[in-house]
């Protein structure tokens, strides 16, 4: 019984960790200048996290068969515990976990703390059950009002928003289904819901951000190559969650601007 | 009140000043006061623990019709027709709420911590025997209205076990958010009313009730545990039942506590104002502390086996207390981890971060000890340390994963994906099950005066210790490639596709394990009728409970108070005429 705890244990230990080490299933390709920090410091916990584990497998596994009673096992040991033991395992497990979350920190702050820089791309993201809306400042660099009695669901596009078109900002306005963005340059997400939370969720961005109903969330992220990626929605929305999906389009800058004067050229 | 005796006097006064002795109730004789509205602990104890039972067999059936959606999202089943994607949010919902409440807190705490702990620290009766019966029965009567659900107009809630609002607020945020979601809130409710008055009760118990001797580090750490399971409860449950009650008001009086101005469908709802983080700020602070509530009873569990079968002391019982104490502390400073994509400040996750990192020292120390305990026994393979060792092992493999999601940067990735589905389920779903499982194989003996068959939970053991592997290990790679959780369908983006197989593997692996709890549940009621008759101490244990008869008479002692002189876990001591030491036996181990 102890042999076969023993060959189950180990079993289970190097078949999980071979899935991990062979990467069969990994984090999607990375696109954005934040990837390569975050998928090197996945590798690192993954490094650590992935011995401790094997380590407390292996030893638990082979307790279970070395120390099985038997006729001829000795009596068990008395002992109470030791504190030089403890004080030292608790010491180290504390270094190391609190270490590696120190290593990360300086990745979440440049994600997090500080505001988009000037020239970025501005896009606001609006989630709604179960669509998201993409809206683009135009040429004056200014998002127009919109009001939530003038939102009309079934009409789409700018209608979907609520935006007000007697304001002039408003005017430029371009609202998309597709989000398209240039390469190479910040992109500053203004993220809004209307009805409930839903999350902006895009794997190979390495970018995810709840959109809160009555919050207005700035965030940014650098595309660095150009593709087509999936958006999906992460947070439970109701009955179409799981079809809440979008189209991310890192284009060129040339493209880019092509693409959204052809925009603006079809509200004239 | 006292049964056949008490007549119409209350013996509630005298039992609240009185030492223990004055405890004790007659035995009661009719059936309805026996079985029903029984006062006695270890009644109320195997109420809870069938309440469990009927709650995990409804909550397993759900997850397997959660996963036959997944993979055949077009097949018809008999009786039950169509799985919409929407009736798999509701599968989803009920499904985790039903586990976390009616299972992981309700067996380990209100079944095995009822039934043994006033025994282990030789009381005769909880504290306050009428707050323990009518916990139960608020309990009993949460799970019924939770169980309505299913049967309003509209179905039960899709919202998740979470309950975001507004889409847990609004009536027109889906199906089932109507009758169904207030039923929902308000199951909810009652069953923090129940956690409050058993956590009040076991406290009490705790510290009022131990026998002569029995100071507080000499209680088992199984009693620890149920002691600081009972705090946090005290502590967590107040603040979900005021969350619920005002998710109530916004749902039934216009209030806006969670919902600002929102637009469905091109319908303005009346609601101004109202702040839907601050429901989540409430809900986790009560949702984090709760994953300790369901952990925690079978920690105390698996510290108390892996002495026993091992033949020798815990090691390092002080660090074992210390370590359950900071994990009840830290567990109430780290609710923020679940909110780091939410839109909360992003300082403030740095701070929930580090202390959860935190958390994972206690934690770790608990395994150094097992693994300590473990060392140098002489371990007897019954299947309550099968399922012991099992614990220990889903516990470092769901714990791994741990320090992945504590650390905001990785979080990004995986926050809401099927990786966070695998980490919670081995923590605090199979491992805290099989805290579950190990208490019932260790206990039957005492409690139905007979032993469990030894083969059958054997086999019970490794297909569902295999089988849970099988099942959540590979949620973890899912995850990593991006699969987002609660999604019905993976048809609808690209990159989910390749993962469908993966998928296939785990919904059959589900099956497998699902199948075989059939034969725990066989071996559970044929052993109550046909099992070996068990002597009073069968595992050769020194604890108190395996000091009286089997059964224990209804005063637990049969009229006698026992008195402790020894530590809970005097194994193999040099000298001693046997290889463990009764809490009981007189002065017969040198203090330490």
């Amino acid at each position: 019984m102890g042999l076969v705890l023993l060959v189950v244990i180990w079993l289970i230990t190097f078949v999980s960790t071979y899935f991990f080490i062979a990467k069969t299933w990994w984090l999607p390709t990375g696109a954005s200048a934040a990837a390569a920090g975050i998928d090197h410091h996945f590798a690192t916990t993954y490094l650590v996290m992935g011995i401790v584990f094997v380590a407390a497998q292996v030893s638990l596994g082979y307790f279970a068969w070395k120390y099985r009673e038997r006729p001829s096992a000795p009596p068990a040991r008395y002992v109470h515990g030791n504190n030089m033991l403890e004080i030292v395992w608790t010491v180290l497990t504390a270094i190391l976990f609190i270490g590696l979350n120190l290593m990360s920190s300086s990745i979440w702050a440049s994600e997090r703390f500080r505001p988009a820089e000037p020239g970025a791309t501005q896009v606001e993201v609006t989630g709604m059950q179960f669509q998201w809306y993409f809206r683009y400042p135009g040429r004056d660099g200014r998002f127009g009002a919109t009001k939530p009695e003038l939102i009309d669901a079934s009409a789409g596009g700018e209608s979907a928003l609520g935006l007000d078109t007697t304001d002039p900002a408003s005017k430029d306005d371009v609202v998309t289904g597709t989000m398209v963005v240039p390469v190479n340059r910040e992109v500053e997400l203004i993220l809004r819901a209307q009805d409930v939370i839903h999350s902006f969720f895009i794997p190979n961005m390495r970018f995810k951000q709840d959109a809160v109903p009555g919050l207005a969330i700035h965030m940014h992220f650098t595309p660095i190559t150009i593709g087509d990626y999936e958006v999906t929605c992460a947070e439970l929305c109701g009955l179409g969650h799981y079809k809440m999906h979008g189209m991310l389009k890192v284009v060129s800058q040339e493209e880019f601007d092509k693409w959204l004067a052809a925009r603006e050229a079809e509200k004239q | 009140m006292a049964g056949g005796t008490g007549g119409g006097e209350t013996i509630m006064a005298t039992r609240e000043f009185a030492a223990h002795e004055a405890h004790a109730h007659a035995a009661p004789q009719g059936f309805i006061r026996k079985w029903v509205f029984s006062l006695d602990h270890k009644v109320i104890g195997l109420q809870y623990y069938f309440l469990a039972l009927t709650a995990v067999f409804v909550g397993m059936f759900l997850s397997l019709l959660m996963r036959i959606h997944l993979i055949w999202p077009n097949i018809h089943l008999p009786l039950l027709g169509d799985i919409k994607p929407e009736t798999y949010l509701t599968l989803v919902t009920m499904h985790g709420t039903i586990m976390v409440f009616f299972v992981l807190t309700t067996a380990p705490q209100g079944g095995f911590g009822n039934y043994f702990l006033p025994i282990q620290i030789g009381a005769a009766d909880m504290a306050f025997p009428v707050l323990n019966m009518l916990s139960f029965w608020v309990t009993a009567l949460a799970f019924i209205v939770m169980l309505g659900a299913f049967f309003v107009t509209g179905g039960a809630p899709l919202h998740g076990w979470t309950g975001y609002p507004p889409l847990s607020a609004v009536p027109t945020a889906g199906p089932g958010e109507g009758p169904g979601a207030d039923m929902w809130v308000i199951s909810i409710a009652l069953f923090c009313l129940g956690a409050l008055m058993s956590a009040l009760n076991f406290i009490t118990t705790t510290l009022d009730m131990r026998a002569k001797g029995m100071s507080m580090m000499r209680m088992p750490l199984t009693c620890w545990a149920w002691f600081i399971t009972a705090i946090l409860g005290l502590l967590a449950f107040g603040v979900l039942f005021s969350a619920g009650i005002l998710l109530l008001l916004d749902r039934n009086a216009g209030t806006s506590f969670y919902v600002p101005l929102t637009v469905f469908s091109g319908q303005m709802v009346a609601h101004k104002g109202g702040s839907p983080l601050l429901w989540q700020h409430l809900f986790w602070f009560f949702g984090h502390p709760e994953v300790y509530i369901a952990i925690l009873p079978a920690m105390g569990l698996c510290s108390q086996l892996v002495s026993v079968f091992s033949r020798k002391p815990i090691f390092g019982y002080k660090a074992m207390v210390y370590a359950m104490l900071s994990i009840g502390l830290l567990g109430f400073m780290v609710w923020g981890h679940h909110m780091f994509m939410s839109g909360m400040s992003p300082y403030s996750a740095f701070a929930f971060s580090i202390m959860t990192m935190a958390i994972g020292v206690p934690s770790a120390i608990k395994t150094f000890n097992w693994l300590g305990t473990l060392w140098g026994g002489r371990i007897r393979l019954a299947s309550p340390m099968l399922f012991a060792i099992g614990f220990v092992s889903l516990f470092v493999s769901g714990g791994i994963s741990g320090p992945f999601l504590a650390q905001p940067t990785l979080d990004i990735p995986l926050h809401d994906t099927a990786f966070v589905t695998g980490h919670f389920h081995l923590i605090m779903g199979v491992a805290s099950i099989f805290g579950i499982f190990a208490a019932t194989y260790y206990w039957f003996p005492k409690m139905f005066g007979r032993m469990m068959n030894e083969s059958l939970a054997r086999w019970h053991f490794w297909l569902t210790f295999v089988g849970t592997y099988c099942i959540f290990m590979p949620m973890h790679y899912a995850g990593m490639a991006g699969q987002p959780r609660r999604y019905s369908q993976f048809t609808e983006l690209h990159y989910l596709e390749k993962l469908i197989p993966l998928n296939t593997f785990i919904t059959f692996a589900a099956f497998v394990t699902i199948s075989a709890q059939l034969i725990f549940i066989f071996n559970l009621f044929w052993s109550m009728k046909a099992g070996k008759k068990a002597s009073d101490n069968p595992w050769e244990a020194t604890t108190l409970e395996w000091t009286t008869a089997t059964p224990p008479p209804h005063d637990n002692f049969g009229g006698h108070t026992p008195v402790v002189y020894n530590g809970p876990y005097e194994y193999s001591v040099p000298g001693a005429p046997r290889d463990y030491v009764m809490q009981t036996d007189p002065a017969t181990v040198a203090a330490h």
